[in-house]
């Protein structure tokens, strides 16, 4: 009986992808992983010390704490002073600094913010409690966007009348070519697994054609992250780069066409903001006008302080691949993960906190 | 953000399945996928069935791996013999 895990873990077989890597090509070769979870996944496991000196992996801008503009955490803590909200949210949020505060700090100055584990809890709240407007501000990629369209759904069939949503949705591909227009050089993406669960493989059909990269959709395990790289060395060694997918327990070309559908019914895209790379067009997702009875931003008006950006922060130049943490001065100097002062440290799956906690 | 779980099914009630993760349980709604069946792997992501994990490419991903290997150590053994490199 396979149980997804362990089987991809086994060391014998991950150092023989090495040994494999370092036979496929003696190109130098540069490839960006653009999933927080394969940033983790890649310094919790080691994978750069098992790669030849002539293959670099750089972190890229897949970590949606840390491209969130810094007024949506500036509008979510306006909205929890307010003493008839009720701020739902992911854990992820709650340490990220605004401009001059944090979720966090507001909730420990009083403010009714409360970690959910699922949109569904926050809607059971709006339940319990009729009198109140329940909040969730909605951020994350393709993966996480289905289940707040889901919410948004459900809240209409049982006539929940009290959940709103702030959006900060994005779309990856707008960020993975505009990365590639400003000129960081890489030679392929090894492309985040869960999001293409939900997109399939049409969404990186230009990258090989357009921008001559590769693009190999990578599952999260040691041998995947390892086999992903060997797939994409073997497609620049071979001048042959396309979209590939490793993680094919998981991902098919079509992606998920259900989750897909209940995202386009929901949500309509728009020009978003990102850390590092600016607006990018039709990168982000607001709701429709059918669901705007549930936009906090639409529906219920705040004042939102000025937005005031962290100098000497290197977070933007970092998720574009620019620079290394190490390269910024404030790394483990001023900003560490217990006195963060970028998105890219309060993050647990920011580049600047693996890099802190695993040290490779 | 994106972390996800591959859990198996355990009991469906309506749209809603009890599965578990190493001996722990959650609840999962089912509303993104069809066709799902007590005992299937399905990935778990903010209380969602995100996708169903499919045991033959599971499989086939692992064989893989072991097929690649046999292969490259039959090319290495045919480089020796012949002198000639083959990639």
């Amino acid at each position: 009986m396979i149980r997804y895990i362990d089987e991809y873990r086994n060391k014998e077989m991950v150092l023989r992808l090495a040994g494999q890597i370092r036979e496929a090509t003696s190109r130098s070769l540069r490839f960006m992983e653009v999933c927080g979870g394969h940033t983790m996944a890649i310094h919790k496991f080691g994978i750069p010390s098992l790669l030849p000196g002539n293959i670099r992996l750089l972190s890229g801008p897949g970590c949606p704490v840390c491209v969130t503009d810094r007024k949506f955490i500036d509008q979510a803590v306006s909205y929890a002073r307010r003493s008839d909200v009720i701020i739902t949210t992911y854990g992820d949020l709650i340490r990220v600094p605004g401009s001059s505060s944090t979720l966090d700090a507001e909730k420990s100055k009083g403010s009714d913010i409360r970690i959910i584990y699922s949109i569904l809890d926050a809607l059971a709240i709006a339940k319990q409690n009729p009198g109140k407007k329940i909040i969730f501000p909605g951020i994350g990629f393709e993966t996480t966007t289905p289940p707040s369209a889901a919410g948004i759904l459900k809240a209409r069939e049982e006539g929940i009348t009290n959940f709103y949503l702030l959006s900060s949705h994005k779309v990856m591909p707008p960020a993975m070519e505009a990365l590639i227009d400003e000129g960081v050089e890489i030679d392929g993406y090894i492309a985040p697994g869960h999001v293409s669960t939900i997109t399939g493989t049409s969404i990186y059909r230009d990258i090989p054609g357009k921008f001559g990269l590769g693009c190999v959709i990578s599952g999260f395990e040691p041998l995947d992250l390892m086999q992903s790289i060997l797939m994409l060395a073997l497609q620049m060694e071979r001048g042959e780069p396309k979209v590939e997918i490793q993680y094919r327990r998981a991902v098919r070309p079509e992606g998920n066409p259900k989750a897909l559908e209940m995202i386009r019914k929901v949500f309509e895209p728009r020009d978003d903001w990102w850390r590092g790379l600016g607006i990018l067009k039709s990168s982000g997702l607001g709701l429709r006008e059918e669901y705007s009875d549930m936009d906090a931003e639409k529906t219920i008006p705040v004042e939102v302080e000025k937005t005031r950006e962290d100098k000497g922060c290197r977070c933007g130049d970092i998720l574009k691949g620019l620079a290394t943490p190490g390269e910024c001065k404030l790394f483990d100097r001023v900003c560490t993960p217990l006195n963060p002062v970028g998105a890219c440290m309060v993050s647990n799956e920011g580049a600047c906190h693996a890099w802190y906690r695993y040290r490779t | 953000m994106c972390l996800s779980i591959p859990a198996r099914i355990d009991s469906i009630e309506g749209d809603m399945a009890t599965v578990s993760v190493g001996g722990v349980t959650y609840q999962a709604n089912l509303q993104l996928l069809d066709d799902v069946q007590t005992g299937d792997y399905i990935l778990l992501h903010t209380g969602f069935a995100i996708q169903k994990l499919d045991p033959e490419e599971a499989l086939e991903t692992l064989q893989t791996f072991e097929d690649f290997d046999a292969l490259n150590r039959q090319m290495d053994e045919e480089e020796k013999k012949s002198g000639e490199r083959i990639i």
